[in-house]
């Protein structure tokens, strides 16, 4: 009996076998998975048994009171909350089963494009793991955490030279987080001169957190379009730049992999009508060593070092997003900024003295000092590779994508995916699956979803917008060739499937834990936890 | 090459001539402009081999003291919890370390049903039927709150209890200047929010009103009577609490309470000198669609079976851009991984248990130093997990200093914390797990010492001056 195997194989209870398959679409030689992947797996909420336990409470050593003394009754649950029941090997093999349900970086290439799927080194989970940076309180005196304090001076002065920008505040949380904090300065910095201004633009290929951050630091967003070189439209812009606009939000090399030819140009008429200029980093990895924002013209400049600097993504954060600036926005830096003192020791300065940089700050946007643990594994990573390294990552980045973007043209791909600007890419292109829709009848996502079978992940898909069925890909530089080289081949293959049924696109993947999903049912009744 | 890139000269060649190019140089030269190119080398050091790199961020780790080489009672917003080896273990794990935010969902069921069973572990904590999967951590969350409100009502003011931590109301500021609401700040009396003040200060223009469960005091704080206050105004109500404490305290759902949010560090994350850890955000059903960032949903598959995928996406960035309901994308997914296993390896008993022991070592922590000659109990109200006292003392800085030189830290200078002089001598302390009694009987010996020191020389101060 099927079920019975498939429990057996796997030895937990937790696991069910799956429903019958259709099984209609499913080519000959596609292969099903392990009993496991292709399983039905209970939550642990529909795991354990009342009474079981993973946690041994320690014993109460202080003379009891009355529980109703210290807490009156109507501050008190009156019901426990319903916590899963488990033992610890119930919860080690939940969880280990899950795991064993994802795609991850460690296991096969992961060419998302704007995410920078590079290697995460190992090195950076010891270092982060030592006691005396991961069981540090982030309210320890300053005096104490001196070696904290130097290692996020040290790291702000090496981000500060990538950026060619020469103040550096660690603080925000992510990508979009100093996305807001940097349009947030732009605002400090306008108001401080007494000008009010109403807008920023945003190019029409900028990332959705462009335009949302736009809104929520209480500006109108404004497109400019992009030219057939897939820059940005000047004359668009040349409109568009009034003196009632606070910022042009850019990304340089942009979200095609095109790096501006016009950007001395664009930064000109853009400080012209007084307005900052602000460069989102998610592309930073292009440029590490080879150009610098700051010299680009850039006022404000935000990393993310969970791309560029090696933070492993987590399936969807930690992440860690500082900032640059200029002199001219350095007043309004966020609070606390780190100080180095005469006697070489550092020191967290909640209210600097005037005309230091942070002496009109905005405040804070968030608690303590930011994701310490991310700077950790950023520093170690600048430390591990050296300005010649770094320069080499990106080097190699913009190498490994314009000989993967050969080999997609070589293999006979570029009629179905042609590249949608350009000729030579940076650390990134998007093909258009245009041509492939309308010749082979299947769809950019029918492709991703096909190249699941083949073991990849698949690029970015529909971003950017201006690009009909985009295909974003992103290498990186800790790929092989011999990586890029099947990755081509698959891409090929798939395609000479297609022409000859493309059904079987259109109904991939197949060996994955589970196919298609059926997004649009999950958002019309969504279900959003266990029901208890 | 470093050791993380794999070309070499060989493969440089093929890729080059695959490419036609004559050189790397070429493919830069030919896109960017000469102006903007970097002639020089970076001015960072030469790189260095892995072990050189582990003894240099050792040395840096040798020169904190953490809370591995003192005994500490520091608090106000991340706590010295015990984190389970499970929770090292699962965390590191490449198939939960090394993927991005889960795109394809066919290849991303493990991380999708950790954010499913998140949510629920999170709506079961707070009462609240709608939680997303996670946003960077608790101040920034509160101001995510703000956000919602400001979208859902457009509402000029926020009523802000003085008990939030006050990185919480700076954040808020922050952000709330950006799009321009007033903040108004309710004073608290005899430890908690003024309950007249608060009722005052809540109208019609009222888009939310915050308070934090306890408060920065410690204090636990009548929610449904600060809930209560606000249910004629448009104001959304918003409570920034203290996960851990919820094994004893009334769920904000069952306050009144429209969206609970707060600091997840306290759930089998490290201190890691504040962050990364995670936000939680729940909230009521009328603000499903509303809600930032990422939620996880169930569905089926094409072949009926049981999946999850990421769900009401119309919400975010990506898809909505400047009419998203925040800009969010990454959040904290592998941190809310630790959330989830830590609360199921407590499970539900232990969770209460765990509340419970707080709640008694607490109670005896408090009662102990306030019998110490110059130290008394800054409020009488209830604690769970924390409490404020009043140092007599010139300098509670150097009270503390004088602890740590001993091995303990007493906790936060609650002066230095809030920036509000009304808090001279503040000392806020803070219980875990970790704190047995003979830790608790050693702070109260090196804090009567510390404290009877400091009075000394201010009494010989002040005698000289």
């Amino acid at each position: 009996m099927t079920v019975l195997d498939d429990n057996t194989l796997h030895g937990d209870p937790g696991i069910e076998a799956h429903p019958e398959r259709h099984t209609a679409s499913i080519p000959a030689g596609a292969t099903s998975g392990t009993p496991m992947q292709r399983s039905e797996v209970k939550t642990i909420f529909e795991k354990g048994s009342p009474g079981r336990r993973a946690f041994s409470c320690p014993k109460l050593d202080v003379p009891e009171c009355d529980p109703a003394i210290l807490l009156p009754d109507a501050y008190r649950r009156k019901e426990p909350a319903r916590l899963p029941e488990v033992s610890e090997p119930e919860l080690v093999r939940h969880y280990v089963n899950l795991s064993k349900r994802n795609f991850d970086l460690d296991s096969g290439f992961y060419p998302l494009g704007s995410c920078t799927m590079k290697h995460n080194p190992r090195l950076h989970e010891r270092v982060a793991a030592l006691p005396g940076h991961s069981r540090l309180h982030p309210l320890q005196t300053p005096k104490r955490a001196q070696g904290a304090l130097e290692l996020m001076y040290n790291l702000e002065r090496h981000l500060g030279e990538v950026a060619g920008l020469p103040h550096v505040a660690l603080q925000p949380s992510a990508g979009s987080h100093g996305e807001l904090l940097g349009v947030l300065l732009t605002r400090a910095y306008h108001e401080d001169r007494g000008e009010t201004r109403k807008k920023v633009l945003t190019p029409d290929t900028a990332h959705g957190t462009n335009p949302a951050t736009v809104t929520m630091a209480g500006y109108e967003v404004v497109k400019v379009g992009t030219n057939a070189d897939g820059g940005v439209d000047i004359e668009d812009l040349r409109a568009k730049a009034t003196t009632d606009v606070a910022c042009l939000m850019l990304t340089n090399p942009n979200t095609l992999g095109v790096f501006d030819p016009n950007i001395e140009e664009i930064a000109h008429i853009v400080h012209e009508v007084g307005a900052t200029l602000y460069y989102d980093g998610a592309n930073l990895n292009a440029v590490m060593g080879i150009s610098r924002p700051g010299d680009m013209g850039f006022d404000i400049v935000h990393y993310n070092l969970h791309k560029s600097f090696t933070q492993p993504h987590g399936g969807g954060g930690p992440g860690s997003g500082p900032i640059a600036v200029s002199d001219r926005i350095a007043p309004y830096l966020t609070v606390p900024v780190i100080e180095k003192q005469d006697d070489g020791s550092f020191t967290l300065e909640h209210d600097p003295a005037e005309g230091r940089p942070g002496s009109k700050s905005v405040g804070r946007l968030r608690g303590f000092q930011g994701n310490y643990g991310v700077f950790v594994r950023s520093y170690a990573y600048i430390c591990s590779l050296g300005a010649e390294g770094l320069k080499d990552a990106s080097e190699t980045a913009v190498l490994n994508a314009n000989y993967l973007l050969a080999k997609l043209r070589q293999d006979g791909v570029g009629e179905a995916l042609p590249l949608a600007f350009g000729d030579l890419c940076m650390h990134e292109f998007v093909l258009s699956g245009a041509p492939m829709k309308k010749d082979l009848g299947i769809r950019t996502l029918d492709l991703a979803k096909r190249l699941l079978d083949h073991g990849f992940h698949p690029p970015t898909v529909y971003f950017p917008l201006l690009v009909d069925e985009a295909f974003l890909i992103e290498p990186t530089e800790t790929e092989t060739k011999e990586t890029l080289d099947a990755f081509a081949a698959a891409i090929a293959a798939i395609l000479k499937e297609a022409k000859v049924d493309p059904a079987i696109a259109q109904n991939a993947p197949y060996t994955t834990p589970v196919r298609r999903l059926d997004e649009a049912g999950a958002a019309k009744h969504p279900v959003i936890r266990q029901p208890l | 090459m470093s050791r993380y890139t794999t070309t070499t000269d060989a493969d440089l060649r093929e890729m080059l001539e695959a490419i036609g190019v004559d050189s790397l140089e070429e493919i830069f030269d030919r896109q960017i402009p000469a102006g903007v190119r970097l002639r020089e080398a970076l001015d960072i050091p030469e790189g260095l081999p892995e072990q050189d790199v582990y003894a240099h961020l050792r040395e840096l780790a040798a020169k904190n003291t953490s809370a591995e080489d003192e005994i500490t009672f520091l608090g106000a917003g991340m706590y010295d919890h015990y984190v389970p080896a499970v929770i090292d273990m699962l965390m590191s794990r490449s198939e939960f370390l090394t993927p991005y935010t889960p795109y394809q969902p066919e290849i991303s069921q493990g991380g999708l049903q950790v954010m499913f069973e998140y949510q629920t572990t999170i709506s079961e904590l707070t009462g609240l039927p709608v939680s997303n999967a996670s946003v960077y951590e608790g101040p920034s969350a509160v101001a995510a709150a703000g956000y919602l409100a400001k979208l859902a009502n457009g509402k000029s003011k926020y009523v802000v209890s003085a008990g939030l931590h006050p990185h919480s109301l700076q954040t808020l500021r922050t952000y709330a200047h950006g799009y321009g609401i007033e903040i108004v700040t309710v004073p608290l009396k005899d430890g908690v929010t003024d309950p007249d003040a608060w009722a005052a200060a809540i109208d019609g223009d009222t888009s939310a009103v915050f308070f934090a469960q306890p408060n920065v005091l410690g204090a636990v704080e009548d929610a449904s009577a600060l809930s209560a206050a606000a249910k004629n105004s448009p104001a959304v109500v918003v409570a920034q609490v203290d996960p851990i404490t919820l094994g004893v305290l009334a769920p904000p759902g069952e306050c009144g309470v429209d969206v609970a949010v707060g600091e997840g560090q306290a759930l089998g994350n490290r201190l890691d000198f504040g962050g990364p850890s995670f936000g939680f955000f729940a909230a009521t059903e009328a603000y499903l669609r509303r809600m930032p960032g990422r939620i996880a949903g169930e569905t089926k598959d094409v072949d009926g079976r049981r999946g999850f995928v990421l769900t009401l996406q119309t919400r975010e960035q990506h898809i909505r851009r400047e009419k998203a309901t925040s800009n969010i994308c990454t959040a904290q997914a592998l941190n809310a991984l630790g959330g989830v296993v830590y609360l199921a390896w407590l499970g539900k008993r232990g969770f209460q248990e765990l509340g419970e022991l707080l709640l008694q070592r607490t109670h005896y922590t408090r009662e102990a130093l306030a019998g110490i000659e110059g130290v008394t109990k800054l409020h009488e109200q209830p604690v769970v997990r924390e409490f404020a006292l009043t140092l007599d003392v010139p300098s509670v800085a150097a009270v503390i200093d004088r602890c740590q030189d001993a091995g303990v830290h007493p906790g936060a200078d609650l002066e230095a914390l809030t920036g509000d002089p009304a808090h001279r001598g503040g000392l806020l302390v803070a219980l875990t797990e970790q704190r047995s009694r003979k830790d608790i009987d050693t702070l109260v010996r090196v804090l009567s010492d510390a404290v009877a020191a400091e009075r000394s020389v201010g009494t010989t101060a002040g005698a000289a001056a």
